[in-house]
């Protein structure tokens, strides 16, 4: 069986699965589902998050851009993982205290405020819908290859697959098919790396493979190491050194802030600590959550610096000069049907040849063009790896997409019609008119989402580094405040959001929309890229926050008391949903 | 209130704030610190073939994360049975 085959197959299976898991968690415990309390263990707990969690950002983009920009990558590395930390520290076990179902919820009650509620609402549907276009995004470049199509029909597909399952995934228990979705895409994210590491270096785990010395054509220590290779080759090539990258100290610093504090921001993670029984598990659950991420994290940058040299060597042949179109690897020109590779032979010799520059730019030798995207995807076919495993990182990538879909658009549908609608707007509906529009709230979600799939606006984990600089300085200020403060009051929390938020996307969006010619680093505010933005925007927000509670009314009373009552464990009893 | 006077609540509170902010500091240290702003002379060392800053940005400090979480769990629940505020 052929590629094509044994992708339909898997990609066909592992749908069937999640399918049959959602149907038979609605069987005995629709009841259960919605009573967030209902004992799902911290260990299962943790696998759902890091489901929940690791997007198509991080399963197909994320190692194709350390692979690219090599040291500058840690920024995610570091600042993805570094959020549970203060998730786990700062946050879970007060929220789990507190025991109500969305952020927008808890700030509206610590903030006695229909106006903390309403700014909350539409900071986690902003940061939602940033966040899901990538996923779009990343669903249409799985399809748009292994269905043999463009990627904007990708995207069309993409976008019927993830409506029809998040509308069947929301209504049951979405938590057990994101621990399925969990095991495919580990299983289908370790598999190739293990089978370069044993085939580059000879050692089984990625992780020491990483730092090891690569084998000759004989299978001996050929006594280079993998990472003094990769910066040898990256020099010649006119790039960095694998190792330094090229970022300033500042910018790598406030991206990986923006990105830890953005993590601990995220609705549909905080979400997911309210499904445990007891404040104790909401503590561990987050240690769970993180243990499963890592062993992808930690695989990501193995398996990122395997594939640079694959593709180089590939690319450029045995001398390094090019090799000759005809010959070409067949994922060249696999993935040029797709748009996300492109060939341009600039200097008439019929060879492919890749180095550092753009293609458009004629002062450059660089011939190709490849999409960060692919990298992941086409490492299997780019080491000639089986063909099972081709498929197997298709339905992988799929699964990562679909879980992170699922939770976004039911954060978007519960923000739109229980936060907005039900307590805001129309506090007079009705249980089903509720549920008609969490439903419509969906759709229009994914239309939205696949608008921006279609058209991205930068790509994949940029849009997603996005999401993660709102919620850091939107969300974050406000959930510390209201738990480490007792004297935070609604107007500062407010005037420290909104201040925040407007200083954060006013400053991306000048940059990358309304004149990105100026996006360079002489122009940012003391050399700090839109990416890591969201750290200044989150100092405003502290600052602007401290300085307005301090000059209107104090905090009343029950809402010092019930600070008081989040801070310890005993008598947290079950959460409700609403 | 479910402490026996209001010093004994301050004083857990307290004891709180500096777990947190002890398993915090490392947290900073290992990924900002080790990581970012002492890489370039931590690169200078090598260890199992990687540069030691570079290792810590890709590697090392991820580990030290999932350690500090179960840490604090650990010691948390602890703090909780001290002050007998923990779950029923």
């Amino acid at each position: 069986m052929g590629v094509q085959g044994l992708t339909y197959l898997i990609v066909g299976l592992s749908f069937a699965l999640y399918i049959g898991i959602a149907l038979w968690t609605r069987a005995g415990s629709t009841k259960e589902f919605y009573v967030a309390g209902g004992g799902v263990h911290p260990v299962v707990n943790g696998m759902a998050t890091a489901a929940d969690w690791m997007s198509a950002a991080s399963f197909i983009s994320l190692a194709g851009i350390v692979s690219f920009v090599g040291y500058d990558g840690s920024v995610y590395l570091m600042g993805w993982t570094g959020g549970y930390v203060l998730l786990a520290l700062c946050m879970a076990p007060y929220l789990r205290k507190f025991g109500k179902f969305t952020v927008p919820d808890f700030l509206g009650e610590r903030y006695y405020s229909q106006a903390a509620r309403t700014v909350a609402v539409i900071c986690a549907i902003f940061i939602c819908f940033t966040y899901i276009a990538g996923q779009m995004r990343g669903v249409g470049v799985v399809f748009s290859r292994f269905l043999e199509v463009e990627v904007d029909t990708g995207v069309y597909i993409g976008m019927a697959v993830v409506f029809f399952y998040s509308v069947l995934g929301g209504m049951k228990g979405i938590t057990y098919t994101q621990v399925a979705q969990y095991c495919v895409l580990i299983f289908a994210f370790m598999v190739p790396a293990i089978f370069l590491s044993v085939m580059m270096t000879g050692h089984i785990i990625p992780q020491i493979g990483f730092g090891a010395q690569l084998l000759d054509a004989a299978g001996n220590n050929s006594g280079v190491y993998l990472l003094d290779k990769l910066n040898n080759l990256s020099v010649d090539l006119g790039f960095a050194p694998y190792t330094d990258g090229s970022k300033s100290m500042i910018d790598v610093l406030c991206i990986t802030g923006a990105l830890m504090v953005g993590t601990a921001g995220l609705p549909h993670v905080i979400v997911r600590f309210f499904t445990v029984p007891k404040v104790k598990d909401a503590r561990v659950s987050a240690g769970w959550a993180l243990v499963f991420i890592a062993i992808m994290y930690t695989t990501v940058p193995a398996l990122a610096a395997f594939s640079r040299v694959n593709m180089i060597e590939t690319i450029n042949g045995p001398d390094q000069k090019g090799v000759a179109y005809e010959t070409a690897p067949n994922w060249i020109k696999n993935w040029e049907k797709t748009g996300l590779i492109k060939w341009d032979d600039k200097n008439g010799d019929g060879k492919i040849y890749y180095a550092t520059g753009k293609i458009e730019d004629a002062a450059s030798t660089n011939e190709m063009k490849i999409d960060n995207d692919i990298i992941v995807l086409a490492t299997p076919e780019i080491a000639n790896l089986p063909a099972w495993v081709i498929a197997l990182v298709a339905a992988g990538g799929l699964a990562a997409a679909l879980s992170t879909s699922a939770g976004l658009l039911l954060v978007i549908s519960t923000s739109v019609s229980h936060d907005l609608l039900k307590k805001n707007l129309m506090p007079n509906i009705s249980d089903k008119k509720e549920l008609m529009y969490a439903r419509l709230a969906a759709g229009i979600g994914i239309v939205i989402a696949g608008y921006f799939g279609v058209n991205p606006p930068g790509f994949v984990a940029a849009v997603v580094a996005f999401a993660f600089g709102l919620a850091a300085s939107s969300l974050f200020p406000a959930i510390i405040m209201g738990i480490f403060s007792k004297t935070m009051n609604k107007e500062g929390a407010i005037a420290g959001m909104i201040l925040g938020l407007f200083f954060t996307s006013g400053y991306i969006v000048y940059f990358k929309f309304i004149d990105p010619t100026a996006n360079v680093p002489a122009n940012w505010f003391l050399g700090i890229s839109p990416e890591g933005i969201g750290m200044v925007g989150m100092v405003i927000n502290f600052v602007v926050a401290a300085i307005v509670s301090k000059v209107t009314a104090a905090t009343p009373v029950h809402v010092q008391e019930m600070v008081e009552s989040i801070r310890f464990p005993k008598g947290a009893g079950e959460a409700s949903d609403h | 209130m479910a402490f026996e006077n209001n010093d004994k609540a301050k004083g857990y509170w307290n004891e709180n704030l500096r777990l947190v902010l002890s398993l915090l500091a490392i947290w900073a240290a290992v990924s900002f610190g080790c990581g970012i702003l002492l890489v370039d002379v931590l690169n200078e060392i090598h260890f199992m073939g990687f540069k030691l800053g570079f290792w810590f940005a890709q590697q090392g400090s991820m580990y030290v994360f999932v350690a500090l979480i179960f840490v604090y769990a650990a010691k948390a629940n602890a703090l909780d049975k001290k002050y007998n505020v923990q779950e029923d």
